[in-house]
């Protein structure tokens, strides 16, 4: 009998694993000697918990570590809260593909783009405010109230909620798009079960497995994420990844080995996010079992799926206003508390201003094209080769890429950046680059893979019977019959890389700057206008890929009735 | 006594199929030049599976014991490009994205070097099956029996010296059926190739002209028939 089985590990998975660990283990390694005083650069070379003890007599630190580990948890919690109300009520209605329209674009506005809006929407000058006064508040200059930056983190919950509600929603998306899925709201409500019930009793537990890891990289992000964090959370304290931040970059060096104490901290503190959430779950998970053959149909759910709606509704207004106002603040010349509307715009000012950003436009947009280039080959080869060795399953593969982003971002980039100060790499494009293809490849790697395994396999057995060599199927029959997905996952790759803010302050160290970074250091610096346009700049390229993405598949298929279908 | 190496046509030497460890196919017979063997078989009988194993893409789960020769040379071990055995599935599967031309420019061989030599080629073919003047279409605005009459000609463009037929008949109409059959039965006896055709539809099976007839059990292996 022959037995027909291969198992070595291929290239390209063996250069996943490299892209994607080297980092991580490098750079956790670079974090935790510093934390325990070992940092043989500044001269330090005995181990010592002097950096922990300094550590934890810094004030308010206890405060900021709950702030982290609070706000990260309510924003994940709350999003997907949101998400699962809105889907079990509405899936597969026109309401739904309607809204499922608006989201899937908010994805891709960066994380400091979407602050930087919201703060002009709901800050005490903001445009809810200015819509209410002076006519019903009585206010003619802006109220004395932190609504932004507030000592609890309400205004950065919220922020992070916008954000990590559209791409909690594409996971759940992708997780309901199987046969017969809808099919089950149909025999749940045959049974007399309303949809929301139908939804949590049945078809949740069919997809939940596969929205977990999203909803586990959303908490680690949440709880350690910078750059919302320094334009709408609290200062007093801040919580604890923004403090490390700015530690990392006192001029003190000696900071520096406290500040990895910190990112210890913060791993602690995303882990203990992480466990709280999985108990939760588990608790959840066994209050719907018990429930769930006690007969209760709760056939009258309206108000249950009003309430989806309306937050989801919510969610999408406030992003929908915070991008026009991005877009009213950059081209405002004069526009004075209490007015709706700016009293004067110019085009004149907005093109000035773009002109000064230009350096940082193109450094980002060289960055994000090769990212997302190294990125999309990479996993183009991954897939093509695992297909040719015939394995088939890609649920480890998507675990495995999911690694680096269950980890906060902190805690192994601390480390990364003594690596490459030491090796003289600090402010490289290839270092930048390196720290971005982390971040970039996994979810390049998660939007193709579900596109390419769907593709009839037969037409590469068909091209092969004809005598296509592995190549000539590759670049001939597979690649352009997945052109369009092919593109989308660069631009998700390509926006994925504009939104990274931390990795490019820390491993740019100054001399590479992005809009990005530019943004949030213009919105904390309180420069509307300024930040207003660099937050627009960073839309500009996410805009671009997936207009190309949409236009370049139309344009080469234009006479191919069979590719205009929806593939992936 | 021939040894299957040295036999010309299609053999298929105590070729069995089995899925975690279940049996699912047994088959044991050659195929001479320009004949037929239909195999017939309910779904789940293992009818695709053992195509796959002809052509070069059995899955991994399944476990293959025998051989497969084709005019003397073992294919067993080959790779699917290497193994000229040209397939044809239930529905015509042109690529979507080339035109009918190009479909059939595709499957010409390299050794036609010359881009005008392999464009009229694919145009002549065209003609032969009353399709002349179509090269330019895009294959998604061709008639269900002219996709599958363009489907065979790809096949044959790239010279293969077996058949595999997977239902290729199945999504034509009745009124089709018939000329497609012939078309491809007479195509495939001019150049005497083996053929093997798998479907569940007696007819199929009857206008083969007496071919032999294999058919398969659900999930059980079966002695060959032979007429």
């Amino acid at each position: 009998m022959t037995i027909r089985q291969k198992r070595i590990v291929d290239v390209p998975t063996l250069l996943v694993i490299a892209l994607l660990g080297g980092p991580v283990l490098a750079g956790l390694a670079g974090t935790a000697l510093p934390a325990f005083g070992y940092l043989p650069v500044l001269g330090h070379e005995t181990v010592s918990l002097e950096p922990m003890r300094r550590l934890f007599e810094t004030p308010g630190l206890a405060k900021s570590a709950a702030l982290s580990f609070s706000t990260g948890l309510a924003a994940s919690l709350a999003s997907l809260a949101i998400v699962l109300v809105f889907t079990a009520g509405w899936s597969g209605t026109r309401t739904f593909r309607r809204l499922a329209r608006f989201l899937s674009p908010l994805l891709s506005v960066p994380h400091a783009a979407a602050a930087i809006g919201l703060a002009f929407l709901i800050a005490p000058s903001g445009f809810l405010v200015r819509l209410a006064s002076p006519w019903a508040t009585g206010w003619t200059r802006p109220p004395d109230v932190l609504i932004l930056n507030d000592p609890f983190g309400v205004a950065m919950t919220l922020g992070l909620v916008a954000k990590e509600v559209p791409f909690l929603f594409l996971m759940t998306l992708a997780a309901l798009n199987r046969p017969h899925i809808h099919d089950t709201y149909r025999a749940g409500a045959s049974l007399g079960y309303g949809r929301l019930a139908t939804f949590f009793k049945l078809i949740l537990p069919q997809i939940y497995p596969l929205i977990r890891l999203p909803m586990l990289a959303v908490i680690a992000y949440a709880t350690s994420v910078v750059d919302v964090a320094e334009i709408l959370g609290p200062a007093t304290p801040s919580p604890l990844a923004p403090r490390l931040v700015g530690w990392m970059n006192d001029p003190d060096l000696s900071l520096r080995l406290m500040a990895s104490a910190g990112a210890l901290l913060q791993l602690a503190v995303t882990t203990a996010a992480l466990l709280a959430y999985l108990g939760l779950e588990r608790l959840t998970v066994r209050l719907l079992r018990s429930r769930l053959f006690s007969g209760h149909r709760h056939a009258h759910d309206t108000s249950g799926r009003l309430a989806g709606l309306f937050l989801m509704l919510a969610v999408i207004l406030a992003m929908g206003l915070s991008l026009v106002l991005l877009g009213l603040w950059s081209l405002a010349r004069s526009w004075w508390f209490p007015a709706a509307l700016p009293q004067h715009l110019d085009v004149m000012r907005f093109a000035d201003m773009a002109v000064m950003g230009a350096p940082a436009l193109w450094a980002t947009l060289a960055l994000a094209v090769s990212a997302a280039g190294v990125a999309t080959a990479v996993t183009l080869w991954l897939l093509e080769a695992r297909d040719a060795a015939g394995r088939t399953t890609g649920a480890r593969l998507k675990a495995l890429v999911f690694l680096p982003l269950l980890l906060p971002q902190i805690g192994f980039l601390f480390g990364l950046q003594m690596l490459f100060l030491h090796a003289g790499l600090t402010g490289t494009f290839a270092a930048v680059l390196l720290a971005h293809l982390v971040f970039v490849l996994p979810y390049a790697v998660l939007a193709l893979s579900d596109p390419w395994a769907r593709l009839d396999p037969r037409y590469g057995k068909a091209a092969a019977s004809l005598g296509a060599s592995r190549a000539r199927i590759f670049w001939r029959i597979r690649l352009p019959l997945l052109l369009r997905p092919v593109l989308v996952t660069f631009a998700v790759a390509a926006a994925v890389s504009v939104g990274q803010y931390l990795p490019t302050l820390m491993i740019g160290a100054g001399r590479i700057v992005t809009v990005t970074t530019e943004s949030v250091a213009l919105a904390s610096g309180g420069s509307r206008q300024a930040a207003a346009l660099y937050a627009l700049l960073q839309l500009l390229i996410p805009l671009g890929g997936f207009v190309l993405a949409a236009l370049v598949p139309a344009l080469v298929h234009r006479n191919r009735a069979a590719m205009r279908l929806e593939r992936g | 006594m021939n040894t299957p190496a040295d036999a010309s046509g299609l053999v298929l030497d105590k070729v069995r199929l089995h899925l975690n460890g279940a049996p699912l196919v047994e088959i044991d017979c050659r195929i001479a030049p320009g004949d037929i063997l239909t195999i017939m078989g309910e779904s789940g009988s293992g009818k695709s599976s053992l195509l796959d194993f002809i052509a070069g893409f059995l899955r991994r789960d399944f476990q293959a014991a025998g051989r497969v020769f084709l005019n003397g040379r073992d294919l067993t071990d080959r790779p699917a490009q290497d193994r000229h055995i040209g397939l044809m599935f239930q529905s015509p599967l042109l690529f979507p994205h080339m035109s009918v031309l190009q479909n059939l420019m595709f499957a010409i061989p390299a050794d036609v070097r010359k881009r005008s030599a392999r464009r009229d080629l694919a145009e002549q073919t065209l003609e032969d099956v009353g399709l002349a003047g179509f090269g330019s279409r895009d294959p998604a605005t061709l008639s269900g029996g002219q996709q599958t009459r363009v489907a065979l000609m790809r096949n044959l463009l790239s010279e293969p010296k077996a058949l595999l037929l997977d239902e290729p008949f199945s999504s034509l109409d009745k009124a089709r059926r018939a000329d497609i059959r012939a078309l491809v039965f007479d195509a495939a006896r001019r150049k005497g190739l083996p053929v093997l055709l798998v479907t569940h539809d007696e007819e199929d099976a009857e206008t083969t002209g007496g071919g032999m007839v294999h058919r398969l059990e659900t999930c059980r292996g079966s002695a060959p028939s032979r007429p």
